[in-house]
């Protein structure tokens, strides 16, 4: 079985992450009968569908796709994938910082695509925990990642309270 | 100035631990040189022309002497001796190695120093007014708010990997000395009349390179508490929203233009609603705490005029030259501020030798509490120097060749590296530089044409601020010719303005006579007190234009190379 990295530890994870092929539409392609991640467009194609069904079911937003699309919805899943399409593109840093801050889901949320270990100290304080990483990636190495710093000085999801504010109250080391 | 506590030393020290990692997996190929790029970029590394630049932040341009003469001793056992002030007020180093860039930092951390986000598509260093905290015209000392967003930026988890770099001045004085509105955003730091609070105008949309446009108000009020909730509405608008496909169109003011800055101020309002009160609301206990790390320095009673000092004017018209163009008022009486320009005859302009950095910070000790400012003009400010000090300091700095009495004169060129050393460039700078210095050595003729600026960029990326230079100077790449392309009307302050090219571009060796001809024009129509901007506005573009081309054959334009540079690590623009 496939490992990732969760709440920081590596774990076996049963997941699947479907992207669609270019000759796949959201309406035709096969749905596989165990735990998936799907594209926000096969979600809303075949939402009645899925959810008759018994298979665990996700759904990943793609950079440009924010978690508005999923706000009534949330409750239904258990893990949202946010995408990387390259590490060097950052929106997904802000739609997990919004599904957690502004939509308060409280299911996990995973990094799929291109994580590398240098960023998920980032991503972990935007309320990702959960870290597909690339497939020629070494995992224990990367774990090491997420523990690059020991405070911050920005209020996000890990630390709602910036560090001036626990400055002034006399919270910090 | 600011110093760190117990956090701000160990997040440092992690980030050098962070980076020396990051560097050892990539000497072990286990970092390929795609993965490594941003983060080397975010700790100040480029890979240029002759191989690693290293840029190295200073924090809204405050240094002490300390931290200058640790620069020296870098730039002397890691360099060739020499640094680089740049227009974000960060130093340059153009010669070290990259294995041994995780040890510079390791010695920068020593004396609470750093290169974080001098690169990279993240929030830059943050700059202001090198005279902040004694002009005479400020509302407030900006420097508080500088050192509140430069730690609400450091190491921001969500805005680390934006679509392009995001830069933020910020000003709070009468006079705009930060040009504000060629930034990101511009913060210009106002008292609201009825509830008397400080506060802030809100720019955006503001830059230089290939498209300049000076940012737009969308707010003109924001109570200083909010100020951190109100720029994350704006970066996340930015962050999700702004253009990822075309490096060109990726910074933010492309985004304003499309929407149209009433929308995007409508949007980043309906942002700022989720945000506003919330914990990054800044008590005012915040303030007062980081205004207490720059409290005035220990001031004395000084009369307004000094007798001695007046003797050393009269008697001596070097010293009152300088006196005259690099000493400003300062808010207390009997103390002046002064800047040594970096503009020699023969010097690159913002090249500083390391024996010239200990000079500089014995100076510091000597006459201005330790402290010095660099500014965006690769300049150096000494803000607390007594009147009756001005002589003795201005001979130790004639001796090291730091009291070129040219301030807002012609040769006081901002000037980038150029082709000399960036990888990016089009056409070499710093020549263009040595030229103008060279034709117009005169201090005479430069007193006499007085105020102007000229501004010299080695490609459209301006670093070089020529846009706003009322001669702006850019270096353009035609058949693999280096061309120079000439702007008119450019000017920095409250009236900054963009300029307009004249025309087709012409040879490096045909630039010092287009800038005598230019000035000529001026010189025999301005009126009595006209400076060289104020005849341009008043007789427009054309005759300086006449003149500019006279006798010269010009029927093809220069076409500015677009060619997209492979590796887009752009200068300090």
């Amino acid at each position: 079985m496939p490992k990732i990295i969760k709440h920081e530890r590596i774990v076996d994870d049963p997941w699947q992450v479907l992207r669609l092929a270019t000759d796949q539409t959201p309406a035709d392609v096969h749905l596989p009968n165990s735990a998936t991640l799907l594209p926000l467009a096969v979600w809303r194609a075949r939402r009645d569908e899925l959810l008759a069904a018994d298979t665990p079911v996700g759904v990943w937003l793609a950079a440009d796709e924010g978690p508005e699309a999923l706000a009534d919805d949330l409750a239904r899943l258990p893990v949202i994938g946010v995408d990387f399409p390259k590490f060097t593109d950052g929106r997904s840093y802000s739609n997990a910082r919004l599904l957690r801050e502004r939509y308060a889901y409280t299911g996990e949320i995973r990094a799929i695509g291109d994580v590398l270990q240098d960023q998920l100290f980032y991503m972990r304080r935007c309320g990702i925990d959960a870290y597909a990483l690339r497939a020629d990636k070494d995992l224990d190495q990367a774990l090491a990642g997420l523990r690059a710093f020991s405070d911050s000085y920005q209020a996000a999801v890990d630390q709602p309270r910036p560090l001036f504010q626990r400055r002034l109250h006399g919270e910090t080391a | 100035m600011y110093r760190y506590d117990t956090t701000d030393q160990r997040l440092i020290d992690e980030r050098v631990a962070q980076y020396s990692d990051q560097i050892a997996r990539h000497l072990a190929g286990e970092l390929s040189n795609d993965e490594l790029r941003p983060l080397r970029l975010q700790n100040g590394l480029y890979i240029q022309r002759h191989g690693p630049m290293l840029r190295i932040a200073i924090p809204y341009g405050m240094l002490a002497a300390r931290q200058l003469r640790k620069l020296a001793e870098i730039s002397r056992r890691y360099d060739r001796g020499v640094g680089h002030f740049t227009t974000r007020q960060n130093m340059q180093l153009n010669w070290p190695q990259l294995e041994q860039t995780p040890a510079i930092l390791g010695e920068l951390a020593s004396v609470e120093m750093h290169a974080v986000q001098t690169s990279g598509n993240c929030i830059r260093n943050i700059t202001t007014d090198p005279f902040a905290g004694v002009a005479p015209d400020e509302l407030t000392d900006p420097r508080p708010y500088c050192e509140l967003l430069r730690q609400w930026s450091t190491f921001h988890p969500e805005f680390a990997f934006l679509p392009r770099k995001f830069k933020i001045a910020i000003n709070a004085a009468a006079e705009d000395r930060a040009v504000i509105r060629v930034h990101d955003v511009g913060l210009e730091l106002v008292r609201d009349a009825q509830s008397d609070e400080i506060g802030f105008r809100v720019f955006v949309g503001g830059g230089l390179g290939r498209t300049p446009i000076l940012a737009k108000a969308i707010r003109d009020f924001l109570p200083r508490r909010h100020i951190v909730s109100y720029l994350e509405a704006i970066l996340r608008l930015y962050n999700r929203y702004g253009r990822r496909d075309n490096l060109y169109k990726a910074r933010i003011k492309i985004l304003v233009q499309a929407l149209g800055s009433e929308e995007f101020a409508r949007q980043v309002e309906e942002e700022w609603t989720y945000l506003r009160d919330g914990p990054n609301t800044v008590p005012d206990e915040e303030f007062d705490r980081l205004a207490a790390h720059f409290q005035a320095p220990a001031w004395e009673n000084l009369p307004a005029d000094d007798p001695a000092h007046r003797a050393r004017l009269a008697a001596e018209p070097a010293f009152a030259h300088w006196v005259r163009r690099n000493v400003h008022a300062h808010k207390i009486p009997g103390y002046a501020a002064v800047t040594l320009t970096l503009k020699a005859p023969g010097t690159a302009p913002g090249d500083i030798s390391d024996a010239q950095m200990l000079v500089v910070a014995d100076l510091a000790d000597r006459f201005s509490f330790g402290e010095l400012r660099v500014t965006h003009e690769q300049n150096v400010v000494l803000a607390d120097v007594r009147q009756s000090d001005l002589y003795a300091l201005w001979q130790v700095a004639r001796d090291n060749r730091l009291a070129t009495a040219n301030f807002g004169l012609l040769t006081d060129m901002i000037c980038c590296p150029g082709g000399d050393l960036c990888a990016l460039a089009n056409a070499r700078s710093r020549p263009i530089a040595l030229a103008v210095q060279e034709r117009f050595d005169n201090l005479d003729y430069l007193y006499d044409v007085g105020d102007i600026s000229l501004n010299i960029s080695g490609c459209m990326n301006s670093c070089g601020h020529h846009h706003v230079a009322n001669i702006g100077i850019l270096g353009v790449d035609k058949n693999d010719e280096e061309w120079y392309q000439i702007t008119l009307g450019g000017q920095q302050g409250n009236g900054a303005t963009i300029g307009k090219v004249i025309g087709p571009s012409f040879y490096a060796n045909e630039v010092p006579d287009v800038i005598e001809a230019l000035i000529g024009v001026y010189l025999e129509t301005r009126t009595d007190s006209e400076r060289f901007i104020d005849t341009l506005q008043r007789l427009g573009v054309e005759p300086f234009k006449a003149r500019a081309y006279l006798g010269r054959d010009r029927r093809r334009t220069a076409k500015v190379n677009a060619a997209a540079p492979v590796e887009r690590e752009t200068i300090d623009a």
